[in-house]
């Protein structure tokens, strides 16, 4: 009987003891987080994706609520959650969430094998930025998509597949949250995060190609040129700029018109989600030049 | 016999052109002068479309220090000044001049008479070194780093022998172990320009033991310069690594990057750059033609050929026998350093050390299985890495803890790949985490000056 109650006390001692010593320490080294972090940190959509810049949810809640301090949010955009989440946020840190556009990733190159062939197949480890590494790749184009898949690697929202037939980027834009890191992991820089648009409709050109115009359309049938044709169609609006031999369409500018569409020679603008046209007799795309 | 100490592999030795002399190739319809043919800036043209050029005229002058000039090899006139899908296979700027006889600047010795350095004893480091730099001359084993660089020490550093890199520890090629057998004597006076140019009086050429014709000759030749030591070395690859070499001759180790050989104060250069050293110091040539070994196991007739730079490689393949229906790969190098080709169009420039046809069977790599753990990759690298781990690492982005692992000390060898008994493709993993996290440095040092 003693010997149990010897150990009962020994036992119960150390117990206080070390409850005594836990409590200081907690009270001592206690370090104060804003409660508001977990708050904020529970409406995000924990994809972790990183979309915002930060190393995940929580350190996009962390920097929200910081930044709430400043008096502002406009810097700070959860890609996947949108704008409802955006939202939610702000009213956790009593702001008013600024209006962003929700975006989403447009693949800017149509070489698929028909129009830019493979002349050589690259046999080493299958990565995009391996391959753009030893050079041009499989086919002329040192632009274009190299279609080993690094973009559907990194999506978290399996909203960015290669297409096997064509082996270019092909993105669901159902699934695709506008978070960049398809963008961000592309070596040729292929991927624009655009503005949705309204009901998805938007028109980009969808090339990559810098070369000037004859080696362009040596290297594919589908490549932007730089002849500016869009843009003198776009005279108008101004949406559209020249760059190095390679048309741009600015969103904030453009009206959907699709006029560029019509003018483009080369079949590389391409308007998003619009309803079909009226059947109209189709001129076939002129082939200059074999590739 | 001496070796490096650490790592290696020993491939198939294949040296099929071994013992063949070196043939003229016949000058180009057209040739073509990328811009970009040494590590550094690009050059910069200087000539445009109508210009007529001679052999040994300017094309395009060097872009700061670390660059080159670049001469026409051929005489005729310019057609453009446009890109060109070049040996790096992407398109770089380059001249494009349509072939017209075979004109020569009037500044060029082209007799065979050899210069001793002797008989030049107004020459000093200067003079040297401002010729080298002059004549556009690069690293001619295929790092193609310029030369000049390499001869002036930066401050504080004191160079204190001079290792000539005569290994070709690369399978298949014979370019310098032919131009050892036809131009000995005109090899040794480069070597004591090079010496008196970083200002030493020690000398080595190391030579592996399987181009015993070489040693022997050599060793004849140099004979009369008792400051120059030709040092037989065992077959094993990457001993043409300037690091292993300078491990192999005199047993010194580089430390890791940024150390460079001259902090263990020695100069490596190869042997056809001590050559085209003596050809543009004594002779007032520039850097217009090299030795090319074009082989393969399907090429009818495998050749070394003295070849004018921006003659396109479909030419030397044509003058060995065609481009043989089996052909897999088209390599420009050898087959462990070498870079697949997608077009037989590409100039050759000063970096074509070789250019080898794989067959289809050769040329294709084996069914990547997983990794087995054995650590072979560990034992055969020669900068002590371990490679199965560097390539996780890349391929995981985990780029702080490759640096860690010391991946930009990776010399790009491929021993590791060619080891694999899972045939993993280490080589190219590593190879992008190094570009990554030279990068990262670059940048990191970038933002530590601002």
């Amino acid at each position: 009987m003693n010997v149990i109650l010897i150990a009962v006390c020994v036992l119960g001692g150390i117990g206080l003891i070390s409850a005594a010593v836990l409590f200081i320490a907690s009270k001592k080294f206690a370090v104060w987080e804003d409660p508001r972090i977990k708050e904020v940190n529970e409406v995000l959509p924990q994809a972790n994706c990183g979309g915002c810049g930060y190393p995940g949810c929580a350190g996009f809640a962390g920097a929200c609520v910081k930044a709430a301090e400043d008096g502002s949010l406009s810097d700070l955009n959860c890609a996947p959650g949108g704008q409802a989440v955006m939202e939610k946020v702000a009213a956790i840190l009593g702001l008013q969430a600024s209006a962003a556009a929700p975006k989403v990733a447009v693949v800017r190159c149509q070489g698929t094998c028909d129009v830019r062939p493979h002349g050589v197949e690259f046999d080493g480890a299958h990565s995009c930025r391996i391959q753009n590494m030893t050079g041009m790749g499989e086919t002329l184009c040192q632009y274009g998509c190299l279609g080993e898949g690094d973009c559907a690697a990194v999506c978290l929202f399996g909203a960015i597949t290669v297409n096997p037939a064509t082996r270019i980027a092909e993105v669901d834009e159902s699934k695709c949250t506008g978070c960049g890191a398809c963008a961000k992991t592309c070596p040729r820089g292929i991927i624009e995060l655009r503005p949705q648009g309204p009901k998805g409709r938007k028109v980009v050109v969808l090339c990559n190609n810098k070369d000037k115009g004859a080696l362009a359309t040596k290297e594919c049938k589908v490549s932007c040129i730089g002849c500016g044709k869009c843009v003198k169609t776009c005279d108008k609006f101004e949406a559209i700029t020249l760059g190095t031999n390679l048309a741009h369409i600015d969103p904030d500018k453009c009206k959907l018109c699709r006029k560029c569409e019509e003018a483009c020679p080369r079949g590389a603008i391409k308007a998003f989600n619009f309803p079909p046209r009226k059947p109209k007799v189709e001129e076939p795309v002129k082939e200059e030049g074999k590739a | 016999m001496k070796t490096f100490s650490m790592g290696g592999v020993h491939p198939e030795e294949n040296k099929l052109s071994a013992g063949c002399p070196i043939r003229q190739a016949a000058l180009p319809k057209q040739a073509v002068f990328s811009m970009f043919q040494h590590i550094g800036a690009p050059a910069v043209p200087v000539v445009k479309k109508g210009d007529v050029v001679k052999v040994g005229t300017l094309l395009g002058e060097a872009n700061g220090f670390v660059s080159a000039p670049i001469y026409s090899s051929v005489s005729g006139k310019v057609s453009k000044v446009d890109v060109a899908l070049d040996a790096s296979d992407t398109r770089r700027m380059a001249v494009y001049v349509d072939v017209e006889g075979d004109e020569w600047e009037d500044s060029i010795d082209r007799s065979t008479d050899l210069v001793k350095l002797s008989d030049r004893p107004e020459l000093d480091s200067k003079a040297i070194i401002d010729k080298v730099k002059a004549a556009g001359i690069v690293g001619m084993g295929g790092a193609t780093f310029p030369c000049h660089v390499k001869l002036c020490p930066p401050p504080g550093q004191k160079a204190e022998c001079v290792i000539i890199n005569a290994v070709e520890c690369e399978p298949y090629l014979t370019a310098d172990h032919s131009l050892m057998l036809e131009h000995a004597a005109e090899i040794l006076v480069g070597v004591k320009l090079i010496m008196k140019a970083v200002n030493v009086q020690k000398g080595y050429i190391g030579i592996e033991n399987n181009k015993p014709d070489a040693i022997r000759l050599m060793k004849e030749t140099a004979a009369e310069y008792p400051d120059i030591e030709i040092v037989p070395l065992k077959v094993q690859y990457p001993q043409g690594g300037e690091k292993q070499l300078i491990d192999a001759v005199i047993g010194r180790q580089v430390p890791a990057p940024p150390a460079i050989p001259i902090n263990v104060g020695a100069v490596v250069q190869n042997v056809g750059t001590a050559f085209a050293i003596y050809e543009a110091v004594m002779k007032n040539k520039p850097l217009i033609s090299r030795v090319i070994t074009v082989t393969g196991k399907s090429l009818k007739n495998p050749s070394n050929l003295m070849a004018r730079l921006g003659t396109p490689f479909s030419q030397l393949i044509d003058e060995c026998g065609g481009l043989p229906a089996d052909t897999g790969k088209i390599i420009g190098g050898g087959p462990m350093m070498g870079k697949a080709l997608i077009s037989t169009d590409i100039p050759m420039t000063k970096g074509s050390s070789g250019l080898l046809i794989m067959n289809d069977k050769e040329a294709r790599r084996a069914k990547v299985e997983p990794c087995i753990r054995c650590a072979k990759c560990v034992g055969a690298c020669p900068m002590g890495l371990e490679p199965y781990l560097l390539s996780t690492l890349s391929s995981q982005h985990v780029w702080d803890r490759a640096e860690a692992e010391g991946i930009t000390s990776c010399i790009e060898c491929g021993s590791c790949a060619f080891t694999c008994p899972s045939h993993r493709p280490l080589l190219d993993n590593i190879r992008l985490g190094k570009t990554t996290v030279m990068g990262i440095i670059r940048s990191r040092a970038a933002a530590a000056k601002s």
